[in-house]
């Protein structure tokens, strides 16, 4: 037909793809007199190459599903909650106020509550700018990108004020109850005689992270919410004909989307800082945008894209250490490019292998 | 039938547009194959053909938007490449498109030059486009004003100056891609008008169109294509309407439709002066009162944009309005929070949608997504109180497809995939197949092929006579004419008048379409 095999456009395309980015990004190091081949080694063997740099990897991917699922869930309705920054910053404060208020026993029981806490919190912060946006057609865009500025502002304001830990000068809550700690990977794997490092701070959240990938899917492709927010996000008129309530799909989905962002939360306030810091989400908010649409919006595509962003800032920082003639800027620059040739440029790769296959069937039609 | 005529036939003079084994194929779509037409100069030449045929694909190649894979194209003789559509219109071949490419802020002068300006200062242009412009409207009996804004003029104004674009750029061959589409019957006539002018001056016009008539009524020449070839090109002399749809579907055509005589029952739908303000503060209806019966059709004519838009999207829950509509003798809400299309779903009215690609389907879905669009939360279509039950879908929709002639009928396949006719197909499945009270159809045949335009309107009979009743709007008149038991003419947000089809003309009802009413004198 006129498509290439699927395999190849799920394998194929991201494998010419990054290694299209290691070459070019190979070729900038060079040019700064660095050793390009030292480079690519010491990025997969940080990210890889010890259960610590996997400990890291798997915690940063943790971050990044949560906050891909968050972005895919609004662009499906074709909402761009560029909102996930402070989204997240409000679930951890909803999963801080869970966990502070009771001594809790243990964690199987802190955990459930600190997600709707943290949910809660999330879908709040998402809620205002999904009104906004379908009642007063103020762009979501706009709203959610202000409500960062907000958020981080509102935390900083909490933590030095209310919520600040009694007696020091640093902007933090005080330490969560001990029964709230939740299970390391070391601890988990322990009893099975796997030696995991202990200073990671990949924890049980990851799996928390794959089942909500799971119920993304599930919500997304099998009910009938799903159903109408693809609609509404392909075609705004033809849901109107149908009778699908604008209004109602823009808030519940923005609303689900603010709750998966703060769940970002579970694994870094709750799962890792075991206080509530100030800046925790160090970013992942935006990153999300990246892996959701790297994943192209599909949970399966998410988790994975979330694993090699998770795997590009643990190797990005393994690099910082290792080769010191490589500066900070210059380790964005080489995951900034990785991301265009996945993301952004995936189609410069696309577009000839999808002729190449077509000409190697013509003929093969012709022979 | 089989007298499929062979290219490059020797004409006394060299033909105005000659092609030769035309081949253009994109993927493994062959859109044209081994195309040859000659056109003789000074004729009205047709192009008829199903959609999908490639008409549109052969214009394109002559205008330089594709590139042939093979073939030549000679004009006036003259062997010619033609790359882009700059030289295409230095070859003298102008194109009027289906949709208009027009500024709608600038007058009809600005308009002309858009593109053909000489120099840098836009006066000298406009003063020296001015007078060929008035002169070239004279000869022809175009009657534009220069400085009217075009946002001002009607669609048959617009087509005017898409034709004077042509002229002002000293097209001796025209291309016009389906031009009645958008007009009444008056304007079409005006357009044919002008185009015999044009021909008397010793242009050359090729006129692609679907409509029958159209070709029987203004062509010398026809050349039928289907599936991607030219599969005959005779004198229009030498045809006749059933000939020429035989030879575009390939097989007999039922041209008018074979209805038994409806037994109208009682009243389903009863409209009492509906009125509809839009969100421009413009009144698009103004007092409407209609009644549809049960095992009746309505016909609703009308030159597009007055008002049948907006009397199905009231009707289908989506435009509030004031006035009062019951169906079946119970008033629905025109306003409240229960006035949508899934409130008017279950009072028992279905609706097919004018426009099918922006309303009636999500283009991205897949067939059997749709087949319960706007009924995706009907219980039957639910596994349990949270999934859908997806697998029970597709398998009704598998049943659908087959009944309704969807090809191909295939679940998944996306409705992007499917040919216009067949996306109306799938929108007609889903809504007939409801089993409404009153159903209610926008255009139903808009850009759908001849052999599924019979099989559509078939259905629609069906229906009526298995006692619904039918609102039908529609802009065609042959549509409208062939298929209501009453025919209602709207005009300016109005109803003009009611008319039997057995006892109205053409005439009559194009005259109610422009708000004249004979019967009663001028509105």
């Amino acid at each position: 037909m006129e498509k290439m095999p699927r395999w190849a456009d799920v394998v194929l395309v991201p494998l010419i793809s990054i290694t299209l980015a290691f070459i070019v990004a190979g070729l900038v190091v060079l040019a700064i007199g660095e050793n390009p081949f030292d480079m690519v080694y010491f990025m997969v063997k940080g990210a890889l190459g010890s259960t610590q740099g996997i400990g890291f990897t798997l915690y940063y991917a943790t971050n990044f599903i949560f906050t891909g699922l968050a972005f895919s869930v609004a662009m499906h309705a074709r909402l761009f909650n560029i909102g996930g920054e402070g989204q997240a910053t409000f679930g951890g404060l909803g999963a801080a106020l869970v966990l502070l208020a009771v001594p809790w026993p243990h964690w199987a029981i802190a955990m459930p509550f600190a997600i709707v806490g943290a949910a809660l919190m999330g879908a709040a912060w998402a809620a205002v700018p999904a009104y906004l946006q379908a009642k007063r057609g103020s762009h979501i865009v706009i709203t959610t990108i202000m409500f960062n500025f907000i958020g981080a502002a509102f935390l900083i304001y909490l933590l030095n004020g209310v919520l600040k830990k009694p007696g020091q000068q640093s902007a933090e809550t005080v330490a969560f109850p001990a029964g709230a700690h939740l299970p390391t990977f070391h601890e988990m794997l322990a009893p099975f005689g796997v030696e995991f490092s202990k200073s990671a701070p990949a924890n049980i959240s990851f799996f928390l992270a794959l089942i909500m990938a799971f119920l993304v899917w599930v919500l997304i492709w099998r009910t009938r919410l799903g159903y109408q927010i693809r609609a509404f996000g392909q075609s705004e008129t033809a849901t109107t004909y149908a009778g699908i309530s604008a209004v109602k799909v823009t808030i519940v989905s923005m609303l689900i989307s603010g709750g998966l962002a703060g769940m970002l939360a579970i694994n870094v306030v709750m799962g890792e800082a075991e206080r509530l810091i100030l800046n925790f989400t160090e970013g992942a908010g935006f990153m999300g945008i990246a892996v959701g649409l790297m994943g192209r919006n599909h949970p399966v595509g998410i988790v994975l894209a979330a694993l090699l962003f998770g795997m590009l800032n643990q190797g990005g920082f393994e690099l910082l250490w290792e080769m010191p003639g490589i500066s900070r800027e210059m380790v964005l620059v080489i995951q900034a490019l990785i991301i265009v040739f996945t993301g952004a440029l995936v189609n410069m790769t696309r577009y000839p292998l999808e002729r190449m296959f077509i000409a190697m069937q013509k003929r093969k039609g012709a022979i | 039938m089989s007298d499929k005529m062979k290219s490059g036939r020797q004409e006394t003079a060299a033909p105005a547009i000659e092609l030769v084994g035309i081949s253009k194929a994109f993927g493994p779509v062959q859109a044209n194959k081994d195309i040859s037409i000659s056109v003789a100069k000074g004729a009205i030449h047709g192009i008829i053909g199903e959609n999908g045929a490639g008409k549109s694909t052969l214009m394109s190649i002559l205008y330089g938007f594709y590139k042939a894979d093979a073939g030549e194209i000679f004009i006036n003789g003259q062997k010619t490449v033609i790359p882009d559509s700059q030289a295409a219109i230095a070859s003298g071949i102008g194109m009027v498109f289906q949709h208009f490419k027009l500024v709608e802020t600038f007058t009809v002068l600005e308009n002309v030059i858009l593109g053909a300006e000489d120099g840098p200062l836009l006066k000298d242009s406009l003063d020296k486009a001015r007078g060929t412009l008035l002169a070239l409207s004279k000869e022809y009996e175009l009657n534009v004003d220069p400085d009217a804004v075009m946002d001002e003029l009607s669609v048959g104004h617009h087509q005017r100056i898409e034709i004077l674009k042509a002229l002002y750029r000293q097209a001796e061959i025209l291309i016009l891609d389906e031009p009645t589409g958008v007009l009444t019957p008056a304007e079409a006539t005006h357009l044919f008008r002008i185009l015999r002018n044009l021909k008397n001056e010793g242009k050359t016009i090729i006129l692609i169109t679907h409509k029958l008539r159209e070709i029987m009524d203004v062509t010398d020449t026809v050349s039928v294509m289907r599936r991607g070839e030219m599969t005959s090109t005779v004198r229009t002399a030498d045809t006749s309407p059933e000939d020429l749809a035989e030879r575009m579907v390939g097989r007999k055509v039922l041209l008018s439709i074979n209805k038994p005589t409806a037994t109208p029952g009682e009243t389903v739908l009863k409209i009492e002066n509906l009125e509809v303000v839009d969100e421009f503060g413009v009144q698009r209806l103004k007092g409407v009162s209609l009644e549809v019966r049960a095992g009746e059709i309505l016909g609703v004519a009308g030159v597009a944009g007055n008002g049948q838009t907006h009397l199905l999207e009231v009707l289908g829950g989506y435009m509030p309005a004031t006035g009062k509509v019951s169906v079946k003798g119970e008033e629905i809400d025109l306003t409240g929070a229960k006035s949508d299309g899934q409130s008017r779903r279950a009072r028992g009215i279905a609706h097919v949608p004018e426009d099918r690609q922006a309303e009636g389907l999500i283009m991205e879905f897949m067939a059997w997504e749709n087949m319960v669009f706007g009924y995706h939360n009907d219980p039957a279509n639910q596994k349990n109180t949270l999934l859908m039950d997806n697998a029970a879908i597709k398998t009704e929709t598998q049943a659908k497809l087959e009944r309704f002639d969807v090809r191909p009928p295939h679940p998944s396949l996306q409705a992007k995939s499917f040919s216009g006719g067949n996306q109306q197909k799938l929108v007609l499945a889903r809504e007939i197949e409801r089993n409404p009270d009153l159903l209610l159809v926008g255009q139903p045949t808009r850009g759908v092929d001849i052999g599924a335009i019979e099989f559509i309107h078939q259905r629609i009979v069906d229906l009526r006579d298995q006692g619904k009743a039918i609102l039908l709007v529609s802009v065609e008149l042959d549509e409208i004419m062939s298929l209501s038991d009453r025919i209602a003419v709207m005009f300016d947000g109005h109803i003009m008048g009611e008319r039997d089809p057995k006892k109205t003309s053409e005439k009559d009802l194009g005259l109610l379409m422009a708000g004249v009413n004979e019967q009663k004198g001028a509105a």
